[in-house]
């Protein structure tokens, strides 16, 4: 569908006012032009795909790191915005941009598609099989883009397609069950999802007069009732913790998990999940302020179950892809506790949590296909002894590893130290709650770690093959990012901050919600660096506030 | 000068990274010295930024240096920094010192290991760790060193991973050290939402050592009970202490290091770090924290007596001795604690080194009951040793001796009974730390098949050996057959010990020398308190002030002796004129550890694990039944889907527009456009 509208929207851009490089329209449509070029390329010549569809994700990724550095800090709107009219009667328009909530996903999309498509070879019809992935880069890309409701829907759903095929077609034993699986839930959620959007454009055309789906223009003209808001809140609701997944609602995970092909696991932890936490602060927040900080308490607490649900049902998993998917469980419920926290710091470390785990959890799968490869299994108790043959494999696998128990110097510990002093101030006993939530990535990591790769090989492991350099190639970048993001993840914060910190103050505005200011209680005169300024500027007028707090601790 | 403090760290964080790179390029010996190079400089580097603070006034030995913002968002805003202050730099010359020691033992320790550079990245990446945790400027600093140095424990533990007990402690180890993690981790969040900081020291009256005073009590007591359970969990005590004795599964040179001598020690680091913020909690904290010190202390000296793997009595003695630190940290005898910190460091890296060249020279023996009368074949060793024992023991003038006393008099002013705890415990560790003695160096030789019933001994202890893989005591066994260094084992039905190489027996004869002079670091007399002056400014207003006579004083240490040398004497009796039987002193209760350690793993491995499965259980069945409806829906759906699955993508796009139509059309419709 997206290559469809490409030649139109291209058109259209030639009239556009701005002479700028398209970028944000460049990166939906590079890789779905790329799709397209693959149906044109012969079945019979897959290294010929191989090359487009490589290729192409490295165009897109090369822009999405072009995008990073051309982004302005300190600007909290959209940029980079383009506008165009699509379905004018309906007031729809293909309508992008990125801010700091958006700008690392959209760079996280751009660098894992090309490390998925590099590091795993599809066993058949390699031509299909970089066709979906490409289409399934542009739905990413275009979730992440859009401002306008109906395109987003229209991305959001796109995005299904390419992955219920690439489960069915290359994924393993009960790969159709849990294509379909997977699809008929997140349609489900999707569904709920299109009413709201509907019943919004056409709610806001009632108070406003003007028929639109424009996300900023709604957003900020919050027309709606409250009881009505609540009801639309909870419809995208449902389809976002569907995506995520949130607890109870996870189920489909484990299976898709374990029946896609590698590329289609890692994507699917990597960026997809995402779909659903992004999601929730670009609409849910941005959108139902008030409904969200209404639900905020159920969402928190379904966040924290999976924490722990997740972790122990993962300590027992006998298969190791599905250890990591309910890990993604618990991994999710601490960016939707962050999320629901609605502090400077609980919001910063969902969105940079969100980039952590594409990145964790993206190297992870990778390094599940390697193993796969070789041994053929997924099952942990036939492995055993892997470091003693495969000692970089293994060395490998403990950075990553240690970056999802989120050791601090790496980069898990950063977002969740974040989600957990964030959510401390406003959500206390559920933060203290998911604190504990650190010490079960340990178990089930570690445990699975010891299983897989101490011990002494037996015959069948004893001659399992060490990374080549490809696979070093493909895990190289990952490490750096799992490395720099851990001991300097202040170039994205400080991107971040700036969105989120509007953010909260268009859910203070429209809400009860305050946020608990906290101060350094002392004579101040405090140097503070960077975007933190920013807060600054407010934080005489937040002293009622921190004095309230300051009293919180005398009691 | 000061500002040299970066280098500190960042030297032994360069030799990881090069021997990391260099991988298996870098072989044996060179990464060995490389890495010992790097921690030696990072312990010049250390001694240069203590005479720059030296040099300055008293009140003026508080130093921040800031490398770069590590973490800020909103009002967080953390930087990468280093605290330098007579704490500090206190502790940092002995991690480096002791550190740079056991570097160097390592290179004759491992000598043949396959794992050699691999060993070497791993120690380097420790000293890293460990420097960060003491040298941090603000609580998550010190958490970055504080996990670094459990995620070390942790690959050093399990560094022979083809023995599943090995990974199993290591496991263990790092768990463990998580739960009390947790409580570090919400210290901070509760430091930060009421002093809006993580700094110790912001310059500006607002750091958390600056503005304690103005914590609220409950606060304070808060963050000071989540600190000392964070304690609890690095530093082994009560109830957390069960990976310590596991921990001895790593090689020898770890437990010298990182299981006696360093990390373990974080926890009395932190509580005097954060004692203003004792100080200001609630009186019983502090009362809290000796109790459960003093418990752990006799808890710990009782299992050793029991003990037979040689690693295993000196892992309790260090839970033990730990324990002491502790009741003085809680007694307000914050210099105390530092001060058996150190001669602690000194005496106990001696023993494990001193171990480990006794297992080196045995062939990876480690069952005391197969050693004896090893003073002839191993006189340095064995004479070094006997300084560690006498030192440990608290006999004067050596350094255990001082330091000991100056707890067990603060465990007196602050109540009777804990001094008296700890006078039972000091007892028992002569008695213990005696026994050991008097089995490996003294008495007939039972190693070499002198020994009866081994089959018996291996029942006994199940999984309690060191057990590196038979490849590596293989490799290294052969190696000495032909060095010119080892001594004569001509291989007659067993070994005969040796000594060990030099730089194996260098580090002993430092280390002794520090066993017998360390006290003079604080020595009770008029003008002598060097270490109490020196951390003066850091406890000056938490050290508690005790009112204790002269006479009372000396009348206390005079009882400290008596226990001590009581302690050796029946020993004696029972090792070494084997008057009443050993097997009537060492029940198997205190073998098992009182059986602690057991009950937990019953109810981990039983009922946690069962609650697990029948979680993951639940999952399957109940969580998927309970959207049962689509789960129908996808059995009766799949067949007539799979026609179109078998190639339609039309079919799939079309659905789904199909859908959304409809669903736009009822919109339409509704609303009447």
């Amino acid at each position: 569908m997206g290559s469809l509208l490409a030649p139109a929207l291209l058109a259209t851009e030639a009239h556009a006012e701005s002479p700028e490089f398209p970028i944000l329209t460049a990166l939906i449509v590079i890789p779905a032009l790329g799709a397209l070029a693959l149906a044109l390329t012969p079945a019979s010549r897959p290294e010929l795909s191989r090359l487009v569809g490589v290729g192409m994700s490295l165009v897109t990724g090369a822009m999405s790191v072009y995008l990073m550095t051309q982004f302005v800090i300190d600007e909290p709107g959209f940029q980079e915005t383009s506008k165009h009219s699509w379905i004018e009667s309906f007031g729809i328009s293909w309508n992008l941009g990125v801010d700091g909530i958006s700008l690392f996903l959209v760079v996280l999309t751009g660098i894992l598609f090309p490390l998925a498509l590099i590091g795993v070879k599809p066993h058949h019809d390699t031509k299909s099989y970089m066709a979906w992935l490409l289409l399934l880069e542009a739905g990413c890309m275009g979730v992440f883009l859009a401002l306008d409701l109906f395109l987003f829907f229209v991305a959001f759903e796109i995005v299904l397609v390419p992955m219920y095929f690439l489960i069915g077609g290359w994924g393993y034993g009960e790969r159709v069950y849990a294509a379909l699986k997977f699809f008929l839930f997140t349609m489900l959620g999707s569904a709920f999802m299109l009413v709201s959007i509907i019943a919004l454009a056409f709610l806001h055309e009632r108070a406003t007069g003007v028929l639109t789906f424009d996300l900023v223009e709604i957003a900020e003209a919050q027309a709606l009732a409250e009881t009505t808001a609540r009801w639309l809140f909870l419809g995208f609701a449902v389809a976002f913790a569907v995506k995520c997944p949130i607890f109870p609602l996870h189920t489909w995970l484990p299976d898709a998990h374990t029946q896609a092909p590698t590329a289609g696991s890692v994507i699917l932890a990597g960026v997809m999940l995402k779909l659903g936490t992004y999601g929730f602060v670009r609409f849910g927040l941005y959108l139902f302020p008030e409904a969200a900080t209404w639900a905020a308490p159920v969402l928190v607490t379904l966040g924290v179950i999976g924490i722990i649900y997740g972790a122990i049902v993962a300590a027992v998993q006998r298969d190791l892809k599905r250890l990591v998917a309910y890990s993604s469980v618990a991994h999710l419920g601490f960016i939707v506790l962050g999320t629901f926290a609605f502090t400077s710091q609980g919001l910063q470390g969902g969105v940079l949590q969100m980039v952590n785990h594409g990145i964790s959890t993206g190297a992870l799968f990778l390094l599940l296909g390697m193993l796969y490869e070789r041994r053929h299994t997924y099952e942990i108790a036939s492995l055993r002894g892997l470091q003693r043959a495969a000692p970089v494999m293994a060395a490998v696998f403990t950075v990553v590893m240690m970056s999802s128990i989120g050791l601090p110097g790496l980069n898990g510990f950063v977002g969740e130290f974040l989600i957990l002093i964030g959510s401390f101030p406003t959500r206390r006993w559920w933060a203290v709650v998911a604190t504990f939530g650190v010490v079960l990535a340990a178990v089930y990591l570690l445990w699975a770690y010891q299983r897989v790769f101490h011990g002494d090989p037996d015959d069948e492991n004893a001659t399992f093959a060490d990374m080549t350099w490809r696979e070093g190639a493909v895990m190289a970048p990952l490490l750096a990012l799992i490395v720099f993001l851990g001991v300097f993840p202040r170039p994205v914060l400080e991107r971040i901050e700036p969105a989120v910190g509007r953010l909260i103050t268009h859910i203070e505005e429209r809400s009860d919600f305050t946020e608990p200011a906290v101060t350094r209680q002392g004579t101040g005169a405090v140097e503070v660096v960077g975007p933190a300024a920013v807060e600054e500027e407010g934080a005489e007028e937040a002293e009622e506030a921190g004095a309230e707090t300051g009293g919180e601790g005398e009691g | 000068m000061l500002d040299a403090v970066w280098l500190i760290p960042a030297l032994p964080l360069l030799g990881f990274a090069i021997l990391v790179l260099g991988n298996r390029r870098i072989g044996e010996p060179w990464a060995g010295w490389l890495a010992t190079l790097m921690i030696a400089g990072s312990f010049v580097a250390g001694a240069v930024t203590f005479a720059g603070l030296v040099e300055r006034p008293e009140e003026e030995r508080q130093h921040v240096y800031r490398v770069f913002t590590w973490v800020a968002a909103g009002g967080l805003d953390v930087d990468l920094g280093f605290l330098v202050d007579p704490l500090s730099m206190t502790m940092v010359l002995f991690v480096t010192g002791v550190g740079t020691l056991i570097h160097l033992y390592s290179i004759g320790y491992m000598h043949g290991d396959p794992g050699f550079h691999r060993f070497f990245a791993y120690l380097n990446l420790f000293a890293f760790s460990m420097l960060m945790l003491v040298l941090g400027d603000n609580l998550l600093v010190t958490f970055l060193g504080w996990e670094g140095v459990g995620a070390c424990s942790y690959l050093l533990i399990s560094f022979w991973f083809t023995s599943e007990a090995n990974a199993s402690a290591g496991k263990k180890a790092f768990v463990t050290n998580r739960i009390g993690d947790v409580g570090f981790m919400l210290a901070m969040f509760l430091s930060f939402v009421t002093l809006g900081t993580l700094s110790y020291v912001n310059g500006d009256g607002t750091g958390i050592l600056e503005n304690a005073a103005a914590l609220s009590v409950a606060a304070a007591t808060g963050i000071a009970l989540l600190a000392f359970v964070g304690a609890c969990g690095k530093s082994a005590q009560l109830p957390l202490f069960v990976w310590l004795p596991d921990a001895m599964a790593g090689p020898t040179p770890v437990s010298a290091l990182i299981h006696a001598a360093t990390m373990v020690t974080s926890g009395v680091y932190l509580l005097t770090r954060l004692s203003p913020v004792l100080l200001q909690a609630e009186d019983w904290v502090p009362t809290l924290i000796a109790v459960v010190g003093a418990a752990t202390a006799l808890f710990a000296a009782t299992v050793a007596v029991a003990q037979r793997d040689i690693k295993k009595v000196l892992a309790y003695s260090t839970v033990s001795q730990l324990g002491y630190m502790f009741l003085a940290v809680g007694s307000g005898a914050y210099v105390a604690a530092v001060f058996h910190m150190i001669t602690h460091a000194f005496f106990k890296a001696l023993l494990f080194l001193g171990a480990g060249s006794v297992i080196h020279g045995l062939h990876e023996e480690q069952d005391m009951r197969r050693m004896g009368a090893l003073k002839r074949f191993m006189p340095i060793t064995a004479a070094t040793f006997i300084v560690g024992w006498l030192a440990i023991a608290g006999v004067p003038p050596f350094a255990g001796f001082w330091s000991k006393d100056e707890i067990l008099l603060y465990a007196y002013a602050k109540h009777p009974v804990l001094w008296a705890v700890g006078l039972v415990t000091a007892l028992l560790t002569a008695f213990y730390m005696s026994r050991q003695v008097f089995m490996v160096f003294f008495g007939e030789p039972r190693w070499g098949g002198a020994v009866d019933g081994e089959h018996a001994l291996h029942e006994d202890a199940p999984g309690e050996s060191e057990a590196p893989s038979a490849e590596v005591a293989a490799a290294q066994a052969a190696d000495h057959d032909g060095s010119a260094g080892a001594a004569d084992h001509a291989g007659h039905g067993g070994v005969t010990p040796h000594e060990s190489p030099w730089t194996m027996f260098v580090p002993l004869l430092v280390l002794a020398g520090l066993a017998v002079v360390g006290g003079g670091l604080n020595l009770p007399f008029e003008g002598t308190h060097f270490l109490a002056d020196w951390l003066h400014p850091v406890v000056e207003a938490t050290e508690a002030e005790i009112d204790v006579s002269d006479g009372t004083k000396v009348a206390l240490a005079g009882v400290a002796v008596v226990a001590a040398l009581l302690g050796i004497a029946a020993a004696a009796l029972v090792y070494l004129r084997h008057r009443i039987d050993a097997r009537r002193v060492e029940p198997d209760v205190l073998l098992q550890a009182w059986h602690y350690d057991q009950a937990i793993s019953a109810f981990v491995g039983g009922p946690g694990r069962a609650g697990a499965e029948a979680a993951a259980t639940a999952d399957r069945t109940g969580i998927d039944g309970a959207v049962n409806g689509v789960a129908t829906l996808v059995r009766n759906g799949g067949d007539r889907l799979r026609v179109v699955q078998t190639g339609l993508v039309r079919s799939y796009a079309l659905s789904i527009a199909a859908g959304a139509v409809g669903l736009l059309a009822y919109f339409v419709v509704r609303t009447g456009i």
